[in-house]
C-alpha cells in the first residue's frame, strides 16, 4: 500500500492538516479537534448529507457544502465557522424544531438530546418561523420499544443502523418532504414486524426522543451508543472474524 | 331583570379568575359565581400519548403543587401496570408528598394569607403582600419563606429539583434518598418546628379578633371528601375515600378511589372552564362538599402524630362535629404542616428510604387506572383509560380547587351579601371577598385544565344592561 500517494494536505480554519484521500471533511475535522455540528452523521453507517448542519464554506466554491459527504483534495481551505455558517445552522435548526413537536420539557430524551445540545449550542433561543403543529403519532405496538413521529428529524440514522449494521431492513422512510416518515417494513405497526429483531440498535442511534424504551418518562432516554461504536468497530476491524 | 357585577381578576392568586354576583331586583346578592376563564386543555392532548410519559407531562399543568400531579399520575401507572410497588418507593413518595404538603402550605398561609389578616384588610393593596409583611414582621415573613423553603428542601433532595421532577414513574420512583440528603432535612427540622408553632399560636390570636371574619367567610353546611387510612386516621397519599356531614357523621366510608365515580358526580357549569363536582348521591345541590385541609380535618379520626393531634383537638373546639368555616383553612393548613414534620420526622428513621429496590416493571395489564393523592389543596384524582399498547385513549382530572369551586361560589355569595351596599364595589369588599377566595388556596391554572371549546368568548360579558357595576384590578 502506498501511502505517500494518499496523503492530501488541506486548510481548515487557517491550519495546516494532512489527510487521507479518502476521507471526508468531518473526519478531518474531528481529527484535528476541530468541532462541525451534525446530526444525521453517526460513525459506522454512510453519510448522506441529510441534515445540513455541518455545511462549511470551501475557498473557491460560492455553494456551501455538508462536511459529512465532501471528500478532502489537495490545497482545499475550509472554513468551519463564520456569521454566515452560524446564520445556516441556526436557520436549520428552527425548521428542525418548526418542522414537528418537539416539547423538550417532558420529553424523554431532555438532557440528552442532540438536537436540543446542538440548539443551545448555536445558541437558539426562539424560533423565528410559524411552527407546524403537524399531527403525528406514536407507535408503541413493540413490546419494548416506542417511536414517536413528533420528534423524529427524518436523519434516518435508525435507518441505517438497521440495514448496515444489523441487516434487518426493518426500518424505511417513506412519504416525501414534510411529510416522510420513519415506517417499518412496509408501513405497518412495530410491534408486527416480521423482520424486527429487536436488536435496539435504532433506539441506540437515534439524536433525539424519536426513538425510546417504553416506559421511560421525562429525561429517562440517556443512550448508550458504546455498544453500536463496539460493534462498528468489531466488524470495520475484522474482530470476529476467524 | 337580575343584575350582575364583576370582579376581575382576583389577584395573589396563581392564574386569573372572573367572579360575577347576581343581584335581585332589589339589590341583594342572590348567587354568586367564580368563573375559572384559563384555559390548558391538558386532558386532549395528553390522548395519544404514552401513560408513562404522564408523570413528566401533568406536573406542568401547575407550578405549585407539581408533586401532587407527579405522584397521582405515577400512581394511576401503577394501576395500569397492576403493580405493587417496592414498599422503598412507596414511602418515598409519601415523603415527597409532606415535603409538598408543607411547602404548598406555608406558601398559601405566609405569602398569600397572612399580609391581608396581618397587615389588615384595609391596609393598602401595594403593601397588603408578603413584601410588606416583610417590612413590617420581618422575622415572621423571613420564617415563613425558610418553612416554605424547607419543604422545597424535601422534594429536591428526592427529585433532584424543587419543581417539576419526572422522579415518580409507573412502578415506583427514580431514585432513593441519600444520607446527606436525610441528615439535611434533619437539621433542619428542629427550626422548622419552631416556626409551625410560632404561627399556630399567631393565628390562634388572629382567630380571638376575627370572629366576624370566621363567621363571614364560607361558613355554611357542606359535606367534606378526604382519603383516610383504613382506621380512619389522617392520610395523604393512600387510603381510602371518605365523606362526612357538617355534623361529623360518616355518610360514605372506604370507598376505593377508583370507584369515584359511583360517588362522585361532574357538572359543567357553561360560563366557565371548571368542572363542578358534587357527592353524586345527594345531587348538585345538597352535594356540596369541600375537600383539602379543612376537610381531612374534619374527617379524620386522629392525625396520627402527637403534637398535631394535640392541636386537632384545639381545632375542632371551632365547630360543632365539623369546623364548618372556610376561615378555618388558615389553622388547617398549619396543623397539617405540623403533622407532616412529624410525619417527615418518622420517616428519616427507616432505613427503605435507602433502599434500592425502587422500581416495579409490568407491562399493561388494565386498561384503566386511576391515581387518587391528598394534594395540598385536596384530593387529586387521574384517570387515564388506554389501549394495549399503553397509548392514553382518555384522561379525566379531577383536580381540588374544581372539588371546592361550589363552595367557593357560596364564600362569594356570603361575604357579598354582607359587604354590598347598593351596586358600589368599595376596595374593603373586593379585598374580603378576595381573602375569602383565598381561604381555599385556589389553584387557576390547575383547576382549569378540563377540555372544553364553548367559554373563552363568555369572557367577554356585554356590557349591556345586565352588567350594573364592574371592577377590574391587576
Ligand atoms: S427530541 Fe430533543 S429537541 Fe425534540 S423535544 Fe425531545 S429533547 Fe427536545
Ligand atoms: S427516529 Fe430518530 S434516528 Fe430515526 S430518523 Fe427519526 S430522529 Fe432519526
Ligand atoms: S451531518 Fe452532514 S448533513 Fe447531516
Amino acid at each position: 500500500m502506498s501511502t505517500a500517494v494518499d496523503v492530501k494536505t488541506l486548510i481548515i480554519d487557517g491550519m495546516d492538516v494532512s489527510a487521507r484521500q479518502d476521507q471526508t471533511v468531518l473526519d478531518v475535522a474531528r481529527e484535528n479537534n476541530i468541532f462541525i455540528p451534525t446530526l444525521c452523521h453517526l460513525e459506522g453507517v454512510a453519510d448522506i448529507g441529510a441534515c445540513r448542519l455541518c455545511l462549511v464554506e470551501v475557498k473557491g466554491t460560492p455553494k456551501l457544502l455538508s462536511a459529512c459527504t465532501t471528500k478532502v483534495y489537495e490545497g482545499m481551505e475550509v472554513t468551519t465557522d463564520s456569521e454566515r455558517l452560524r446564520k445556516y445552522r441556526r436557520m436549520t435548526l428552527e425548521l428542525l424544531f418548526a418542522e414537528r413537536n418537539h416539547v423538550c420539557a417532558v420529553c424523554v430524551a431532555n438532557g440528552h438530546c442532540e438536537l436540543q445540545t446542538l440548539a443551545y449550542g448555536q445558541g437558539m433561543d426562539h424560533v423565528r418561523y410559524d411552527y407546524c403543529f403537524p399531527k403525528w403519532g406514536m407507535d408503541l405496538t413493540h413490546p419494548f420499544m416506542g417511536m414517536d413521529h413528533n420528534r423524529c428529524i427524518l436523519c434516518t440514522r435508525c435507518v441505517r443502523v438497521c440495514w448496515y449494521i444489523e441487516g434487518a431492513g426493518t426500518k424505511n422512510t417513506s412519504g416525501r418532504g414534510g411529510g416522510s416518515m420513519i415506517i417499518t417494513d412496509l408501513n405497518q405497526p412495530w410491534g408486527d414486524s416480521e423482520t424486527c429483531t429487536s436488536c435496539g440498535k435504532c433506539l441506540m442511534s437515534c439524536p433525539t426522543g424519536a426513538l425510546f424504551k417504553k416506559g421511560s418518562t421525562a429525561g429517562e432516554s440517556d443512550r448508550d451508543r458504546s455498544m453500536l461504536e463496539f460493534i462498528v468497530n468489531a466488524r470495520e476491524k475484522k474482530q470476529w472474524t476467524v | 331583570m337580575s343584575k350582575r357585577i364583576i370582579i376581575d381578576p382576583v389577584t395573589r392568586i396563581e392564574g386569573h379568575a372572573k367572579i360575577s354576583v347576581y343581584l335581585d331586583d332589589a339589590g341583594n346578592v342572590t348567587d354568586a359565581e367564580f368563573h375559572v376563564v384559563e384555559f390548558r386543555g391538558f386532558e386532549k392532548f395528553c390522548e395519544g400519548r404514552s401513560y408513562s410519559e404522564m408523570p413528566g407531562i401533568t406536573p406542568r399543568i401547575c407550578g405549585i403543587c407539581p408533586v401532587s400531579h407527579l405522584l397521582a399520575s405515577a400512581k394511576a401507572g401503577d394501576a395500569i401496570m397492576a403493580v405493587k410497588i417496592p414498599p422503598a418507593a412507596d414511602k418515598l413518595r409519601r415523603l415527597m408528598n409532606l415535603g409538598q404538603i408543607v411547602q404548598s402550605h406555608a406558601l398559601s398561609f405566609f405569602h398569600l394569607s397572612a399580609p391581608d389578616f396581618l397587615l389588615g384588610w384595609d391596609s393598602p393593596a401595594e403593601k397588603r403582600n408578603v413584601f410588606g409583611l416583610i417590612a413590617s414582621n420581618t422575622d415572621l415573613a423571613r420564617a415563613g419563606i425558610r418553612l416554605r423553603q424547607f419543604g422545597q428542601e424535601v422534594i429536591e433532595v428526592l427529585g433532584g429539583k424543587k419543581i417539576h421532577p419526572a422522579w415518580a414513574v409507573p412502578g415506583g420512583v427514580r431514585s432513593a434518598l441519600s444520607q446527606e440528603g436525610a441528615a439535611r432535612i434533619r437539621a433542619w427540622l428542629p427550626e422548622a418546628h419552631a416556626t409551625t408553632r410560632v404561627a399556630l399560636d399567631l393565628f390562634k390570636g388572629v382567630l380571638s379578633t376575627h370572629e366576624r371574619e370566621a363567621q363571614l367567610y364560607g361558613n355554611f353546611p357542606s359535606l367534606y371528601m378526604g382519603l383516610v387510612a383504613p382506621d380512619g386516621t389522617w392520610e395523604h397519599h393512600g387510603g381510602k375515600l371518605r365523606f362526612t356531614d357538617s355534623s361529623g357523621s360518616i355518610i360514605a366510608d372506604q370507598i376505593d378511589p377508583a370507584d369515584y365515580r359511583t360517588v362522585i358526580g361532574e357538572c359543567v357549569q357553561e360560563s366557565s372552564y371548571l368542572k363542578s363536582p358534587y357527592y353524586l348521591p345527594l345531587g348538585k345541590d345538597d352535594g356540596v362538599y369541600r375537600v383539602g385541609p379543612l376537610a381531612r380535618l374534619n374527617l379524620c379520626a386522629r392525625m396520627g402524630v402527637p403534637l398535631a393531634d394535640e392541636e386537632l383537638k384545639v381545632f375542632r373546639t371551632h365547630g360543632h362535629g365539623s369546623v364548618t368555616s372556610s376561615f378555618l383553612y388558615h389553622y388547617a393548613r398549619l396543623v397539617e404542616i405540623l403533622a407532616s414534620l412529624e410525619y417527615i420526622e418518622r420517616a428519616l428513621d427507616d432505613p427503605d428510604l435507602f433502599s434500592t429496590d425502587l422500581r416495579a416493571d409490568a407491562g399493561i395489564n388494565s386498561l384503566r387506572g386511576v391515581g387518587a393523592s391528598e394534594a395540598p389543596r385536596g384530593t387529586l384524582f387521574h384517570d387515564y383509560t388506554v389501549d394495549r399498547d399503553g397509548k392514553l385513549q382518555k384522561v379525566n382530572l379531577i383536580v381540588a380547587t374544581g372539588q371546592n369551586n361550589l363552595a367557593m361560589n357560596r364564600t362569594v355569595a356570603q361575604i357579598a351579601r354582607h359587604f354590598l351596599k347598593g351596586t358600589e364595589i368599595t376596595e374593603p369588599m373586593l379585598n374580603r371577598i378576595e381573602h375569602g377566595i383565598r381561604c381555599y388556596d385556589p389553584c387557576l391554572s390547575c383547576s382549569t385544565h378540563a377540555a372544553g371549546r364553548m367559554a373563552l368568548h363568555l369572557r367577554l360579558v356585554a356590557p349591556g344592561g345586565d352588567v350594573v357595576g364592574e371592577a377590574v384590578r391587576d
